[in-house]
């Protein structure tokens, strides 16, 4: 069997792997745009959607990732990595994730390329659309916004993970034999993310300030700080995003369905594109930014709506005179050079308007440094009611003694005469009438006249016989000295009683008989 | 059974099953509202992989394949989003069969705990009088086990939790569909109806069909294949 690649199975395997590189670059910034992607199933091939996907290319993210590969293919030794990271209004950042595509020397020399190969590059795309959103950076992307967004960068050559911290995590997305090696698709993922959990990125600017005291390491060191980021389109715009030519290259694949030895009459046609699909309807309004350090990621947050976004041509804007100098140079230039890796880091900061998603961020900072004082405290209290009393209750402490002769409750006002007689003898009643004999300082003694009396001048007056008559002595058997006697010495003195009455019965009976 | 809509259906094939059909179990612990979007996210993720576009014959015995959409769904009683094909149809029918699934656990003489299966199949064609063939190229079961949860607390952290276990299983299925184990072979245009589901007008499933089985409290397992029992009875 013959095992050498033809030319032109060497051709489309190429191809393949240049675009499926596109394409992966692709899902991974979208995933990360923080919001849902949608996009249409088509049963009529268009021809224009590598890999049976319809997959959307954002034309910014296509350039960044041409440029980072420049013309070069994923080797064995020089992966093309998509560097995920998190920055903070703040001006912190963090890597979160790294995506691999990596190529190794395992040859599948019998696979047959414009078919299996194709179709498991497919399948492959399809688990990485399905483990972007299983990773934990995918639920922080999709709450990005005032506090923080999420930055992609593009780099070729060596796989550099020391930016996830201690502890990261790999997951396979999967491979793909060819011919000339084995593609891998992964993703290295940070799991420290101690400090900076999904939930303290929900939009509660106090909350904030507390997380940036947490920043003790700092990824980046503070000698080179990253610029605010414009976070709206510009109005003036100048230069036009320069058009990749080949990014659109349309693939028409047509299999045969004969059996594998007629498999060779299969081939892909390509054309040329003259309009890329995709390129007139997906202006995401992209601006620069000036940076000072090398690292700077691409920042990309995407728009409000989803597929609402008007074409607006993407051009650089400016956040101060001096970072428009620096503008211009990698918009002029592409450095790169596929030896140093190092030196491929972009030195543009890329973001998208979000159309109001993100306001400034000074605003932010405003907020941010809000201190809580403590509890229930309001502010200071300055007027004391009772500044000068010691005790307790002290507003409720009678305020002057003096007045207290003047207290009604105290100092009843005297009553008043009586004008008719019978209120007066009501009013002897009570004082005279009483046992103990008390007399009440608010009662006032007047004379007794009762009715019908001529007058008091005879002795055996009715007055006078009411007088003696209106306290008769107590009866005797009334008068129980209680002190004198106990209950105990009742109940000692029953048992001589009942004897005596037991004596005593004949004559009891008798009476009760008389009485019937 | 929830399968594709064609009407004609064909004797399971004892030989076939042992032979190439790889098995795959998956478990699950949720709570009671969680079911449908559980199973729809595993469901879907599945289908993800075994869909292509539709297929067009031309002359010479070419074909050219239509292009699958995709789309985000996110969960409204798990802190998790899926990916899915972007085909309506699809959609409705694995709803239907979730729906049904859901229902049956909810139902008396449950426990709580049952499992759904998704098994793709060829169809082979026999001579008259014996029916179709249906063999068994890959089988996936979910195992599931309903939770109640007694307050809000418990209902939050069961979110998390059973999101984090939904991101283990997709990565779980991803690793074998990356194994590039037997695939059916792409079909010519006759042959296309006993490998994939064409009647779908936006995307091209591989034949498959969904069953589920419930056990009871006595753990025994009624299951919905009794209809299939005596269709085989009489199919031969």
């Amino acid at each position: 069997m013959d095992t050498d690649l033809s030319s032109q199975d060497r051709k489309d395997l190429d191809k393949f792997i240049k675009f499926f590189a596109l394409k992966t670059v692709q899902v991974i910034v979208q995933a990360r745009l923080g919001e849902k992607i949608c996009t249409r199933s088509s049963s009529s091939p268009t021809g224009s959607d590598w890999f049976n996907l319809a997959i959307k290319d954002i034309p910014e993210v296509t350039h960044e990732a041409k440029k980072a590969l420049a013309g070069q293919l994923p080797a064995v030794g020089r992966s093309m990595c998509v560097e995920i990271s998190l920055k903070t209004s703040e001006g912190d950042s963090m890597e979160l994730e790294i995506w691999c595509l990596e190529m190794n020397e395992k040859c599948d020399k019998e696979i047959k390329v414009s078919y299996t190969v194709y179709n498991r590059l497919s399948l492959l795309l399809k688990s990485l659309l399905a483990i972007t959103r299983v990773t934990p950076a995918y639920r922080l992307s999709r709450k990005q916004g005032h506090e923080y967004v999420i930055l992609y960068r593009i780099y070729f050559g060596e796989v550099q993970l020391s930016g996830l911290g201690e502890g990261f995590q790999t997951v396979r997305v999967g491979t793909v034999g060819t011919p000339v090696g084995t593609i891998t698709l992964s993703c290295a993922y940070r799991i420290n993310l101690a400090f900076m959990s999904t939930r303290q990125f929900e939009r509660t600017p106090p909350i904030m300030g507390i997380i940036i005291d947490h920043f003790v390491d700092r990824p980046y060191p503070s000698s080179s700080p990253m610029h605010p980021c414009n976070y709206r389109a510009g109005e003036d715009n100048g230069a036009v995003y320069p058009s990749v030519e080949d990014s659109q290259e349309v693939c028409t694949t047509s299999f045969s369905t004969s059996p594998p030895s007629q498999l060779s009459s299969s081939r892909l046609s390509y054309q040329p594109a003259a309009l890329g699909v995709g390129s007139a309807d997906m202006g995401y309004p992209v601006l620069f930014a000036g940076g000072l350090n090398a690292a700077h990621p691409h920042q990309l947050i995407g728009p409000g709506k989803e597929g609402g976004v008007p074409p607006v041509p993407s051009q650089p804007t400016h956040g101060t005179q001096a970072d428009q100098e620096r503008m211009c140079t990698p918009l002029d230039g592409v450095h790169y050079s596929a030896a140093t890796p190092s030196s491929s880091e972009d030195t543009e900061t890329v973001s998208n308007s979000s159309e109001g998603k993100c306001g400034s961020p000074h605003d932010l900072l405003e907020t941010i440094f809000i201190r809580k004082v403590g509890a229930f405290v309001n502010k200071p209290i300055n007027q004391v009611t009772m500044a000068n009393l010691d005790i307790p209750f002290a507003m409720f402490a009678p305020k002057n003694v003096e007045l207290e002769d003047n207290d009604p409750m105290v100092n009843p006002p005297e009553s008043p005469e009586t004008e008719s007689p019978l209120q007066g003898s009501l009013h002897s009643e009570g004082s005279s009438g009483s046992s103990t004999g008390n007399t009440h300082d608010d009662f006032v003694m007047i004379d007794f006249k009762p009715a019908f009396s001529k007058d008091d001048i005879l002795p055996m007056d009715l007055g006078t016989f009411y007088r003696e008559f209106q306290n008769p002595p107590q009866l005797s058997s009334l008068s129980i000295d209680i002190g004198a006697q106990s209950m105990a010495e009742d109940l000692d003195s029953l048992p001589e009683k009942l004897a005596v009455h037991e004596k005593n019965v004949k004559e009891f009976d008798a009476f009760v008989e008389t009485l019937q | 059974m929830v399968g594709p809509g064609r009407s004609r259906c064909c004797a399971p094939s004892s030989a076939g099953r042992a032979m190439n059909c790889r098995a795959e179990v998956l478990e699950v612990s949720v709570e009671g509202r969680q079911v449908e979007e559980a199973m729809l996210a595993v469901l879907h993720t599945i289908l993800l992989h075994r869909s292509t576009g539709k297929f067009h014959y031309k002359k010479e015995g070419t074909y050219s394949i239509g292009t699958v959409g995709t789309q985000d769904v996110d969960c409204d009683f798990i802190d998790f989003a899926y990916v899915r094909v972007s085909s309506e149809e699809l959609d409705r029918a694995l709803r239907k069969a979730v729906g049904e699934f859901k229902d049956a656990l909810r139902g008396s003489g449950s426990d709580g705990m049952g499992q759904i299966s998704l098994e793709f199949y060829q169809k082979k064609k026999s001579r008259w009088p014996f029916s179709d063939e249906c063999i068994p190229w890959e089988l996936w079961t979910i195992k599931v086990n309903v939770v109640n949860l007694a307050n809000e607390q418990e209902r939050q952290i069961c979110r998390e939790k059973v999101g984090e276990k939904l991101c283990e299983k997709i990565i779980n299925i991803v690793e074998v569909m990356n194994r590039h184990e037997y695939l059916p072979k792409m079909p010519t245009q006759s042959e296309v109806d006993n490998v994939f589901d064409t009647s779908l007008k936006d995307v091209q499933p591989y034949l498959y069909k969904i069953s589920y089985q419930i056990t009871d409290s006595l753990g025994t397992s009624v299951t919905t294949t009794m209809r299939r029992l005596i269709k085989d009875t009489l199919a031969l």
